[in-house]
């Protein structure tokens, strides 16, 4: 798993925002003005398509960053 | 005598979806008012929680997956005549529209829609529904009366049970059938295990109820009492909001 494609899979739940707004410390919640809780479903959904791991709410409100949420991914996604 | 119109004395009730939540406190609450269940569920260790806290004798546990065929079939082949059935076996499937499959549409409407249908079809089928009997579907305020982000399919399931609801009410009054609909707003239970609602998307949410909590499983139980019971016998073909207050916003 990368982060960089997984930058680009999750950008692409946004409608309006650019893609350089998407960094792996960008701090997304607060950040990305356009967050919101469809968003939030949207990022569950695409996980589970793109990689097959089914995350929680929980672990998008314990992730911060971008890279947070990634490595909660990535760890269930090598067990 | 007995003067209580909401008794359940002498009435056998099948309650789906019991092991857990709504459907089993449906069941323990119609025990109190001395019905016979026939409770049913998937987990057997959870089926037998609730069988334990039924209050009286002679009630009846049948694990089935009401999602097979050959397990409807057993159930109503296993079961004595019944007084009243609730359809309370259900998931909730959060997805936002975008990433809606086959697959997810086939899953959810399952469970929701087409087993109780068919369950409810081969109770007829059998002659296990007695006459003056009422059926009970748990619907939900989704659907129906308002949505929520990612709820579209399961709203679609949920409304998809009122029209039934309507059109059973209609056919199945020539053999002096009731059939009626509770619609609860968010009651706490295991339906939310799968936590892509957070208790922080809940926490956000339960500001907005007038009545400024969840509902408790009871609180719809008693709702689905009306309708099983004689008070309602003039009674087809309508729905139960139990929601807090939440659709006058
Ligand atoms: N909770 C709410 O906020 C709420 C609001 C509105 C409407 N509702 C509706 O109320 C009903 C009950 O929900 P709940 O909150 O009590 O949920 P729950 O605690 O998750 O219980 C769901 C029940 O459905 C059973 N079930 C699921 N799939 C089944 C299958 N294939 N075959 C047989 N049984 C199956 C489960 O049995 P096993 O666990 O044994 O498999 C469990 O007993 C559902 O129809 C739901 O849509 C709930």
């Amino acid at each position: 798993m990368e982060i960089t494609s997984f930058i680009v899979n999750f950008a692409a739940q946004f409608e309006d925002s650019d893609i350089s707004k998407f960094t792996p410390k960008t701090n997304f919640k607060i950040e990305i003005e356009e967050w919101d809780s469809l968003i939030s479903l949207s990022v569950i959904a695409m996980v589970d398509e793109k990689y097959g791991i089914v995350i929680k709410g929980e672990d998008i409100n314990n992730s911060k960053t971008i890279e947070d949420l990634f490595l909660i991914v990535k760890q269930k996604y090598e067990q | 005598m007995n003067n209580n119109p909401f008794s359940l004395i002498n009435k056998t009730i099948l309650v789906t979806g019991s092991s857990s939540g709504i459907g089993a406190s449906v069941a323990i609450e119609c025990s109190k008012l001395g019905a016979k269940l026939i409770i049913t569920g998937r987990d057997l260790d959870n089926l037998n929680k609730t069988y334990k806290e039924l209050h009286g004798l002679g009630h009846i546990q049948v694990i089935a997956d009401l999602n097979k065929d050959e397990d409807i079939k057993a159930l109503v082949s296993e079961i004595p005549e019944i007084d009243g059935i609730v359809h309370s076996a259900g998931i909730l499937g959060t997805i936002p529209f975008g990433f809606i499959t086959k697959g997810k549409i086939d899953e959810i409407f399952a469970i929701n829609f087409a087993s109780p249908i068919l369950l409810s079809k081969n109770l007829l089928k059998y002659n296990k529904l007695k006459k003056n009997s009422s059926i009970v579907w748990i619907s939900s305020i989704a659907g129906n009366l308002i949505t929520s982000s990612g709820s579209s399919l399961y709203g679609a399931s949920k409304s998809a049970i009122n029209g039934i609801a309507k059109g059973m009410a209609l056919e199945l009054a020539s053999k002096k059938i009731r059939v009626n609909v509770v619609s609860p707003g968010v009651i706490k239970t295991n339906i939310f295990n799968s936590g892509i609602i957070s208790d922080n998307d809940l926490n956000m949410e339960v500001v907005k109820y007038p009545l400024k909590r969840f509902g408790n499983p009871e609180e719809v139980a008693f709702g689905v009492i009306y309708f099983l019971s004689n008070a309602s016998s003039w009674t087809t073909g309508s729905c139960l909001t139990i929601d807090g207050g939440y659709t006058l916003l």
